[in-house]
Protein backbone atom coordinates (compact mmCIF):
# COMPACT_ATOMS: atom_id res chain seq x y z
CA UNK A 1 0.00 0.00 0.00
CA UNK A 2 1.47 3.30 -1.10
CA UNK A 3 1.68 6.04 1.45
CA UNK A 4 0.59 8.57 -1.14
CA UNK A 5 -2.93 9.93 -1.25
CA UNK A 6 -4.90 8.56 -4.19
CA UNK A 7 -7.42 10.74 -5.96
CA UNK A 8 -10.47 9.32 -7.74
CA UNK A 9 -12.09 11.66 -10.27
CA UNK A 10 -12.37 12.44 -13.95
CA UNK A 11 -9.28 13.66 -15.74
CA UNK A 12 -10.47 17.22 -15.35
CA UNK A 13 -10.51 20.10 -12.86
CA UNK A 14 -14.04 20.02 -11.54
CA UNK A 15 -14.39 19.61 -7.81
CA UNK A 16 -11.04 17.88 -7.41
CA UNK A 17 -8.81 20.67 -8.64
CA UNK A 18 -8.75 22.63 -5.37
CA UNK A 19 -7.60 19.45 -3.64
CA UNK A 20 -4.81 18.95 -6.18
CA UNK A 21 -3.70 22.53 -5.54
CA UNK A 22 -3.64 22.01 -1.77
CA UNK A 23 -1.66 18.78 -1.92
CA UNK A 24 0.77 20.26 -4.41
CA UNK A 25 1.25 23.42 -2.36
CA UNK A 26 1.91 21.26 0.70
CA UNK A 27 4.53 19.35 -1.28
CA UNK A 28 2.60 16.09 -1.01
CA UNK A 29 2.97 13.64 -3.87
CA UNK A 30 -0.27 12.00 -4.90
CA UNK A 31 -1.58 9.42 -7.33
CA UNK A 32 -4.65 9.70 -9.50
CA UNK A 33 -7.09 7.12 -10.81
CA UNK A 34 -9.20 8.64 -13.55
CA UNK A 35 -12.82 7.82 -14.16
CA UNK A 36 -13.03 7.56 -17.94
CA UNK A 37 -16.41 5.92 -18.42
CA UNK A 38 -19.63 5.23 -16.56
CA UNK A 39 -18.51 1.71 -15.68
CA UNK A 40 -15.55 3.11 -13.72
CA UNK A 41 -17.93 5.12 -11.55
CA UNK A 42 -20.29 2.18 -11.17
CA UNK A 43 -17.43 -0.04 -10.07
CA UNK A 44 -16.40 2.41 -7.35
CA UNK A 45 -20.01 2.54 -6.18
CA UNK A 46 -20.52 -1.22 -6.25
CA UNK A 47 -17.26 -1.77 -4.37
CA UNK A 48 -18.64 0.43 -1.60
CA UNK A 49 -15.83 2.94 -1.99
CA UNK A 50 -18.01 6.04 -2.20
CA UNK A 51 -19.77 6.86 1.03
CA UNK A 52 -22.49 8.87 -0.70
CA UNK A 53 -22.04 7.36 -4.17
CA UNK A 54 -20.18 10.44 -5.35
CA UNK A 55 -16.71 11.59 -6.29
CA UNK A 56 -14.36 13.32 -5.47
CA UNK A 57 -12.97 10.54 -3.32
CA UNK A 58 -9.47 10.60 -1.87
CA UNK A 59 -7.80 7.63 -0.23
CA UNK A 60 -5.69 9.17 2.51
CA UNK A 61 -4.40 7.95 5.87
CA UNK A 62 -6.51 4.81 5.80
CA UNK A 63 -9.71 6.70 5.01
CA UNK A 64 -11.72 6.89 1.82
CA UNK A 65 -12.63 10.53 2.15
CA UNK A 66 -15.48 12.11 0.23
CA UNK A 67 -17.03 15.59 0.11
CA UNK A 68 -14.67 18.19 -1.30
CA UNK A 69 -14.68 20.52 1.69
CA UNK A 70 -14.12 17.68 4.17
CA UNK A 71 -11.14 16.46 2.16
CA UNK A 72 -9.65 19.93 1.76
CA UNK A 73 -10.13 20.76 5.46
CA UNK A 74 -8.36 17.56 6.43
CA UNK A 75 -5.42 18.24 4.16
CA UNK A 76 -5.19 21.87 5.26
CA UNK A 77 -5.30 20.82 8.91
CA UNK A 78 -2.76 18.05 8.48
CA UNK A 79 -0.22 20.17 6.60
CA UNK A 80 -0.46 23.31 8.71
CA UNK A 81 -2.28 25.40 6.15
CA UNK A 82 -5.20 26.19 8.43
CA UNK A 83 -3.91 28.96 10.69
CA UNK A 84 -2.69 28.74 14.26
CA UNK A 85 -5.96 29.07 16.18
CA UNK A 86 -9.74 29.16 15.90
CA UNK A 87 -9.96 32.78 14.82
CA UNK A 88 -7.37 32.44 12.05
CA UNK A 89 -9.21 29.35 10.95
CA UNK A 90 -12.45 31.34 10.87
CA UNK A 91 -10.93 33.95 8.53
CA UNK A 92 -9.40 31.26 6.33
CA UNK A 93 -12.77 29.55 6.11
CA UNK A 94 -14.52 32.80 5.19
CA UNK A 95 -11.99 33.65 2.51
CA UNK A 96 -12.00 30.13 1.07
CA UNK A 97 -15.80 30.04 0.91
CA UNK A 98 -15.71 33.33 -1.00
CA UNK A 99 -13.20 32.16 -3.60
CA UNK A 100 -15.04 28.85 -3.84
CA UNK A 101 -18.31 30.65 -4.61
CA UNK A 102 -16.50 32.51 -7.39
CA UNK A 103 -14.90 29.37 -8.82
CA UNK A 104 -18.22 27.52 -8.62
CA UNK A 105 -19.63 30.08 -11.05
CA UNK A 106 -16.88 29.22 -13.54
CA UNK A 107 -17.03 25.43 -13.25
CA UNK A 108 -20.34 24.88 -15.09
CA UNK A 109 -19.48 27.21 -18.02
CA UNK A 110 -18.20 24.50 -20.38
CA UNK A 111 -21.52 22.67 -19.98
CA UNK A 112 -23.73 25.63 -20.79
CA UNK A 113 -25.22 26.61 -24.13
CA UNK A 114 -23.61 29.62 -25.80
CA UNK A 115 -26.20 32.22 -24.78
CA UNK A 116 -26.27 31.23 -21.11
CA UNK A 117 -22.49 31.01 -21.10
CA UNK A 118 -22.14 34.59 -22.32
CA UNK A 119 -24.54 35.91 -19.69
CA UNK A 120 -22.83 33.98 -16.92
CA UNK A 121 -19.40 35.05 -18.03
CA UNK A 122 -20.48 38.68 -17.67
CA UNK A 123 -21.82 37.93 -14.20
CA UNK A 124 -18.58 36.18 -13.21
CA UNK A 125 -16.57 39.20 -14.27
CA UNK A 126 -18.89 41.54 -12.40
CA UNK A 127 -18.77 39.47 -9.23
CA UNK A 128 -15.03 39.00 -9.43
CA UNK A 129 -14.33 42.71 -9.81
CA UNK A 130 -17.02 44.13 -7.50
CA UNK A 131 -17.69 41.49 -4.86
CA UNK A 132 -14.69 39.22 -4.40
CA UNK A 133 -11.40 40.70 -5.54
CA UNK A 134 -11.95 44.02 -3.74
CA UNK A 135 -12.22 42.10 -0.47
CA UNK A 136 -8.88 40.36 -0.87
CA UNK A 137 -7.22 43.51 -2.20
CA UNK A 138 -8.38 45.31 0.96
CA UNK A 139 -7.23 42.50 3.26
CA UNK A 140 -3.74 42.71 1.79
CA UNK A 141 -3.77 46.52 1.88
CA UNK A 142 -4.92 46.71 5.50
CA UNK A 143 -2.25 44.45 6.99
CA UNK A 144 0.47 44.96 4.43
CA UNK A 145 1.57 41.33 4.73
CA UNK A 146 2.41 38.76 2.09
CA UNK A 147 -0.32 36.30 3.04
CA UNK A 148 -4.02 36.69 3.68
CA UNK A 149 -4.10 35.33 7.25
CA UNK A 150 -1.65 35.29 10.10
CA UNK A 151 1.39 36.29 8.06
CA UNK A 152 1.79 32.71 6.91
CA UNK A 153 0.88 30.67 3.85
CA UNK A 154 -2.53 29.07 4.28
CA UNK A 155 -5.30 27.40 2.36
CA UNK A 156 -6.80 30.85 1.78
CA UNK A 157 -3.78 31.98 -0.25
CA UNK A 158 -3.67 28.80 -2.32
CA UNK A 159 -7.39 28.98 -3.05
CA UNK A 160 -7.18 32.67 -3.97
CA UNK A 161 -4.33 32.06 -6.41
CA UNK A 162 -6.29 29.23 -7.99
CA UNK A 163 -9.32 31.52 -8.34
CA UNK A 164 -7.29 34.40 -9.79
CA UNK A 165 -5.75 32.19 -12.47
CA UNK A 166 -9.15 30.71 -13.31
CA UNK A 167 -10.77 34.11 -13.72
CA UNK A 168 -7.82 35.33 -15.78
CA UNK A 169 -8.55 32.49 -18.18
CA UNK A 170 -11.98 34.12 -18.61
CA UNK A 171 -10.61 37.66 -18.89
CA UNK A 172 -6.82 38.10 -18.97
CA UNK A 173 -6.76 41.66 -17.63
CA UNK A 174 -9.15 41.02 -14.75
CA UNK A 175 -6.59 42.12 -12.17
CA UNK A 176 -5.94 45.48 -13.80
CA UNK A 177 -7.59 47.39 -10.95
CA UNK A 178 -5.99 45.28 -8.23
CA UNK A 179 -2.28 45.98 -7.86
CA UNK A 180 -1.89 44.13 -4.58
CA UNK A 181 -3.54 41.03 -6.01
CA UNK A 182 -1.15 41.23 -8.94
CA UNK A 183 1.77 41.28 -6.55
CA UNK A 184 0.16 38.51 -4.50
CA UNK A 185 -0.21 36.42 -7.63
CA UNK A 186 3.44 36.91 -8.58
CA UNK A 187 4.67 36.18 -5.09
CA UNK A 188 2.52 33.15 -4.39
CA UNK A 189 3.20 31.64 -7.81
CA UNK A 190 6.88 31.72 -6.94
CA UNK A 191 6.59 29.56 -3.84
CA UNK A 192 8.65 26.51 -4.90
CA UNK A 193 5.91 23.88 -4.50
CA UNK A 194 3.39 26.08 -6.28
CA UNK A 195 5.85 27.10 -8.97
CA UNK A 196 6.40 23.41 -9.67
CA UNK A 197 2.65 22.80 -9.87
CA UNK A 198 2.29 25.63 -12.37
CA UNK A 199 4.82 24.12 -14.75
CA UNK A 200 3.81 21.97 -17.71
CA UNK A 201 3.79 18.26 -16.91
CA UNK A 202 2.43 18.73 -13.40
CA UNK A 203 -0.83 17.20 -12.22
CA UNK A 204 -2.61 20.50 -12.63
CA UNK A 205 -5.47 20.07 -15.07
CA UNK A 206 -6.18 22.35 -18.05
CA UNK A 207 -9.51 24.10 -18.62
CA UNK A 208 -12.16 21.77 -20.01
CA UNK A 209 -12.14 21.15 -23.72
CA UNK A 210 -15.06 19.85 -25.76
CA UNK A 211 -13.75 16.30 -25.73
CA UNK A 212 -13.60 16.20 -21.92
CA UNK A 213 -17.04 17.79 -21.65
CA UNK A 214 -18.43 14.91 -23.73
CA UNK A 215 -16.67 12.29 -21.59
CA UNK A 216 -17.91 13.82 -18.35
CA UNK A 217 -21.47 14.13 -19.68
CA UNK A 218 -21.45 10.44 -20.52
CA UNK A 219 -20.13 9.36 -17.13
CA UNK A 220 -22.70 11.29 -15.15
CA UNK A 221 -25.55 10.99 -17.64
CA UNK A 222 -26.04 14.75 -18.03
CA UNK B 1 -22.43 45.50 23.96
CA UNK B 2 -23.93 42.15 24.83
CA UNK B 3 -21.72 39.12 24.81
CA UNK B 4 -24.28 37.16 22.89
CA UNK B 5 -23.85 36.25 19.23
CA UNK B 6 -26.13 38.30 16.99
CA UNK B 7 -27.60 36.69 13.89
CA UNK B 8 -28.52 38.74 10.83
CA UNK B 9 -30.91 37.02 8.42
CA UNK B 10 -34.52 36.84 7.37
CA UNK B 11 -37.08 35.52 9.82
CA UNK B 12 -36.90 32.10 8.28
CA UNK B 13 -34.80 28.94 8.19
CA UNK B 14 -32.76 29.22 5.01
CA UNK B 15 -29.01 29.13 5.45
CA UNK B 16 -29.15 30.35 9.04
CA UNK B 17 -31.17 27.54 10.57
CA UNK B 18 -28.26 25.11 11.00
CA UNK B 19 -26.41 27.83 12.85
CA UNK B 20 -29.38 28.39 15.16
CA UNK B 21 -29.45 24.65 15.84
CA UNK B 22 -25.73 24.55 16.67
CA UNK B 23 -25.86 27.50 19.03
CA UNK B 24 -28.96 26.14 20.72
CA UNK B 25 -27.44 22.67 21.06
CA UNK B 26 -24.35 24.22 22.62
CA UNK B 27 -26.58 26.07 25.09
CA UNK B 28 -25.51 29.46 23.75
CA UNK B 29 -28.05 32.27 23.94
CA UNK B 30 -28.20 34.44 20.85
CA UNK B 31 -29.97 37.50 19.50
CA UNK B 32 -31.49 37.92 16.07
CA UNK B 33 -31.86 40.91 13.78
CA UNK B 34 -34.33 40.12 11.00
CA UNK B 35 -34.19 41.50 7.48
CA UNK B 36 -37.74 42.51 6.61
CA UNK B 37 -37.17 44.60 3.47
CA UNK B 38 -34.58 45.06 0.77
CA UNK B 39 -33.55 48.27 2.50
CA UNK B 40 -32.50 46.28 5.55
CA UNK B 41 -30.14 44.24 3.38
CA UNK B 42 -28.88 47.29 1.52
CA UNK B 43 -28.14 49.03 4.79
CA UNK B 44 -26.00 46.13 5.98
CA UNK B 45 -24.22 46.06 2.64
CA UNK B 46 -23.53 49.79 2.71
CA UNK B 47 -22.34 49.60 6.33
CA UNK B 48 -19.58 47.29 5.23
CA UNK B 49 -20.96 44.67 7.59
CA UNK B 50 -21.16 41.93 4.98
CA UNK B 51 -17.80 40.76 3.69
CA UNK B 52 -19.22 39.43 0.42
CA UNK B 53 -22.46 41.46 0.50
CA UNK B 54 -24.41 38.42 1.63
CA UNK B 55 -26.17 37.03 4.66
CA UNK B 56 -26.06 34.95 6.84
CA UNK B 57 -23.89 37.15 9.00
CA UNK B 58 -23.20 36.44 12.67
CA UNK B 59 -21.57 38.91 15.03
CA UNK B 60 -19.54 36.74 17.35
CA UNK B 61 -16.37 37.27 19.40
CA UNK B 62 -15.64 40.62 17.78
CA UNK B 63 -16.00 39.27 14.24
CA UNK B 64 -18.72 39.81 11.68
CA UNK B 65 -18.66 36.27 10.35
CA UNK B 66 -20.17 35.36 7.00
CA UNK B 67 -20.44 32.14 4.96
CA UNK B 68 -22.61 29.60 6.74
CA UNK B 69 -19.97 26.86 6.70
CA UNK B 70 -17.30 29.14 8.19
CA UNK B 71 -19.73 30.18 10.92
CA UNK B 72 -20.77 26.60 11.59
CA UNK B 73 -17.13 25.47 11.76
CA UNK B 74 -16.25 28.20 14.24
CA UNK B 75 -19.18 27.53 16.56
CA UNK B 76 -18.66 23.77 16.45
CA UNK B 77 -14.97 24.09 17.31
CA UNK B 78 -15.50 26.71 19.99
CA UNK B 79 -18.11 24.66 21.82
CA UNK B 80 -16.37 21.29 21.48
CA UNK B 81 -18.77 19.83 18.98
CA UNK B 82 -16.07 19.02 16.45
CA UNK B 83 -14.49 15.80 17.64
CA UNK B 84 -11.23 15.30 19.48
CA UNK B 85 -8.75 15.12 16.60
CA UNK B 86 -8.25 15.62 12.87
CA UNK B 87 -9.67 12.25 11.91
CA UNK B 88 -12.86 12.65 13.95
CA UNK B 89 -13.17 16.09 12.47
CA UNK B 90 -12.82 14.57 9.00
CA UNK B 91 -15.68 12.16 9.67
CA UNK B 92 -17.84 14.90 11.10
CA UNK B 93 -17.11 17.08 8.06
CA UNK B 94 -18.00 14.27 5.64
CA UNK B 95 -21.29 13.63 7.39
CA UNK B 96 -22.15 17.31 7.74
CA UNK B 97 -21.39 18.09 4.08
CA UNK B 98 -23.68 15.29 2.96
CA UNK B 99 -26.41 16.48 5.31
CA UNK B 100 -26.04 19.99 3.89
CA UNK B 101 -26.52 18.52 0.40
CA UNK B 102 -29.70 16.78 1.57
CA UNK B 103 -30.93 19.91 3.33
CA UNK B 104 -30.52 21.87 0.08
CA UNK B 105 -32.90 19.43 -1.60
CA UNK B 106 -35.34 19.68 1.28
CA UNK B 107 -35.22 23.46 1.38
CA UNK B 108 -35.52 23.93 -2.37
CA UNK B 109 -38.82 22.01 -2.44
CA UNK B 110 -40.92 25.05 -1.52
CA UNK B 111 -39.28 27.13 -4.24
CA UNK B 112 -40.15 24.71 -7.04
CA UNK B 113 -42.69 25.82 -9.62
CA UNK B 114 -45.88 23.70 -9.59
CA UNK B 115 -44.90 21.67 -12.64
CA UNK B 116 -41.54 20.67 -11.14
CA UNK B 117 -42.71 19.93 -7.60
CA UNK B 118 -43.59 16.29 -8.03
CA UNK B 119 -40.31 15.42 -9.72
CA UNK B 120 -38.35 17.28 -7.07
CA UNK B 121 -40.23 15.47 -4.32
CA UNK B 122 -39.52 12.09 -5.89
CA UNK B 123 -35.83 12.92 -6.22
CA UNK B 124 -35.71 14.19 -2.65
CA UNK B 125 -37.27 11.01 -1.24
CA UNK B 126 -35.04 8.84 -3.41
CA UNK B 127 -31.85 10.57 -2.29
CA UNK B 128 -32.88 10.67 1.37
CA UNK B 129 -33.88 7.01 1.55
CA UNK B 130 -31.32 5.50 -0.84
CA UNK B 131 -28.26 7.69 -0.60
CA UNK B 132 -28.12 9.45 2.76
CA UNK B 133 -30.18 7.76 5.46
CA UNK B 134 -28.75 4.28 4.79
CA UNK B 135 -25.26 5.62 5.46
CA UNK B 136 -26.15 7.02 8.86
CA UNK B 137 -28.24 3.97 9.76
CA UNK B 138 -25.20 1.81 9.01
CA UNK B 139 -22.83 4.07 10.99
CA UNK B 140 -25.05 3.70 14.05
CA UNK B 141 -25.47 -0.04 13.45
CA UNK B 142 -21.74 -0.67 13.05
CA UNK B 143 -20.53 1.03 16.22
CA UNK B 144 -23.73 0.74 18.27
CA UNK B 145 -22.98 4.03 20.00
CA UNK B 146 -25.39 6.82 20.77
CA UNK B 147 -23.62 9.43 18.67
CA UNK B 148 -22.32 9.39 15.13
CA UNK B 149 -18.65 10.12 15.82
CA UNK B 150 -16.29 9.31 18.65
CA UNK B 151 -18.94 8.25 21.13
CA UNK B 152 -19.48 11.92 21.87
CA UNK B 153 -22.13 14.47 20.98
CA UNK B 154 -21.00 16.50 17.98
CA UNK B 155 -22.15 18.82 15.27
CA UNK B 156 -22.86 15.80 13.07
CA UNK B 157 -25.57 14.63 15.48
CA UNK B 158 -27.14 18.09 15.64
CA UNK B 159 -27.23 18.52 11.87
CA UNK B 160 -28.52 15.01 11.29
CA UNK B 161 -31.41 15.54 13.71
CA UNK B 162 -32.27 18.82 12.01
CA UNK B 163 -32.31 17.04 8.66
CA UNK B 164 -34.38 14.08 9.88
CA UNK B 165 -37.04 16.41 11.22
CA UNK B 166 -37.12 18.46 8.01
CA UNK B 167 -37.40 15.28 5.96
CA UNK B 168 -40.34 14.14 8.10
CA UNK B 169 -42.03 17.46 7.40
CA UNK B 170 -41.86 16.55 3.72
CA UNK B 171 -42.90 12.93 4.20
CA UNK B 172 -43.95 11.92 7.72
CA UNK B 173 -43.09 8.21 7.34
CA UNK B 174 -39.74 8.78 5.66
CA UNK B 175 -37.90 7.02 8.50
CA UNK B 176 -40.06 3.90 8.30
CA UNK B 177 -37.17 1.70 7.16
CA UNK B 178 -34.60 3.18 9.53
CA UNK B 179 -35.13 1.95 13.10
CA UNK B 180 -31.79 3.20 14.37
CA UNK B 181 -32.39 6.65 12.94
CA UNK B 182 -35.75 6.66 14.68
CA UNK B 183 -34.16 5.92 18.05
CA UNK B 184 -31.36 8.37 17.26
CA UNK B 185 -33.98 11.01 16.61
CA UNK B 186 -35.70 10.36 19.93
CA UNK B 187 -32.48 10.22 21.87
CA UNK B 188 -30.94 13.41 20.48
CA UNK B 189 -34.24 15.25 20.75
CA UNK B 190 -34.14 14.53 24.46
CA UNK B 191 -30.83 16.20 25.10
CA UNK B 192 -31.86 19.12 27.36
CA UNK B 193 -30.58 21.97 25.17
CA UNK B 194 -32.11 20.42 22.08
CA UNK B 195 -35.35 19.54 23.84
CA UNK B 196 -35.65 23.19 24.78
CA UNK B 197 -35.01 24.29 21.20
CA UNK B 198 -37.73 21.94 19.97
CA UNK B 199 -40.36 23.47 22.20
CA UNK B 200 -42.74 26.17 21.01
CA UNK B 201 -41.48 29.67 21.67
CA UNK B 202 -37.85 28.83 20.91
CA UNK B 203 -35.85 30.55 18.17
CA UNK B 204 -36.30 27.60 15.87
CA UNK B 205 -38.03 28.74 12.70
CA UNK B 206 -41.03 27.05 11.06
CA UNK B 207 -40.92 25.65 7.51
CA UNK B 208 -41.17 28.12 4.70
CA UNK B 209 -44.67 28.61 3.34
CA UNK B 210 -45.41 29.53 -0.24
CA UNK B 211 -47.04 32.73 0.96
CA UNK B 212 -43.71 33.84 2.43
CA UNK B 213 -41.93 33.53 -0.91
CA UNK B 214 -42.79 36.93 -2.42
CA UNK B 215 -41.45 38.77 0.62
CA UNK B 216 -38.18 36.82 0.50
CA UNK B 217 -37.77 37.32 -3.23
CA UNK B 218 -38.19 41.07 -2.71
CA UNK B 219 -35.37 41.18 -0.19
CA UNK B 220 -32.84 39.23 -2.21
CA UNK B 221 -33.67 40.17 -5.79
Amino acid sequence: MAGKPKLHYSNARGRMESIRWLLAAAGVEFEEQFIEKKEDLEKLRNDGYLLFQQVPMVEIDGMKMVQTRAIASYIAGKYNLYGKDLKERAWIDMYVEGTKDLMDMIMPLPFQPAETKEKNLALIIERATTRYFPVYEKVLKDHGQDYLVGNKLSWADINLLEAILMVEECKPDILSAFPLLQAFKGRTSNIPTIKKFLQPGSQRKPPMDEKTVAIVKKIYGI
Amino acid sequence: MSGKPKLHYINGRGRMESIRWLLAAAGVEFEECFLETKDDLTKLQKDGSLLFQQVPMVEIDGMKMVQSRAIGNYIAAKYNLYGKDLKERALIDMYVEAIIDLNELLMMYTFQPADKKQQHFANLVDKATNRYFPVFEKVLKDHEQDFLVGNQFSRADVQLLESLLMAEECKPDILAKFPLLQSFKARISNIPTIKKFLQPGSQRKPPLQEKDLPKIMKIFH
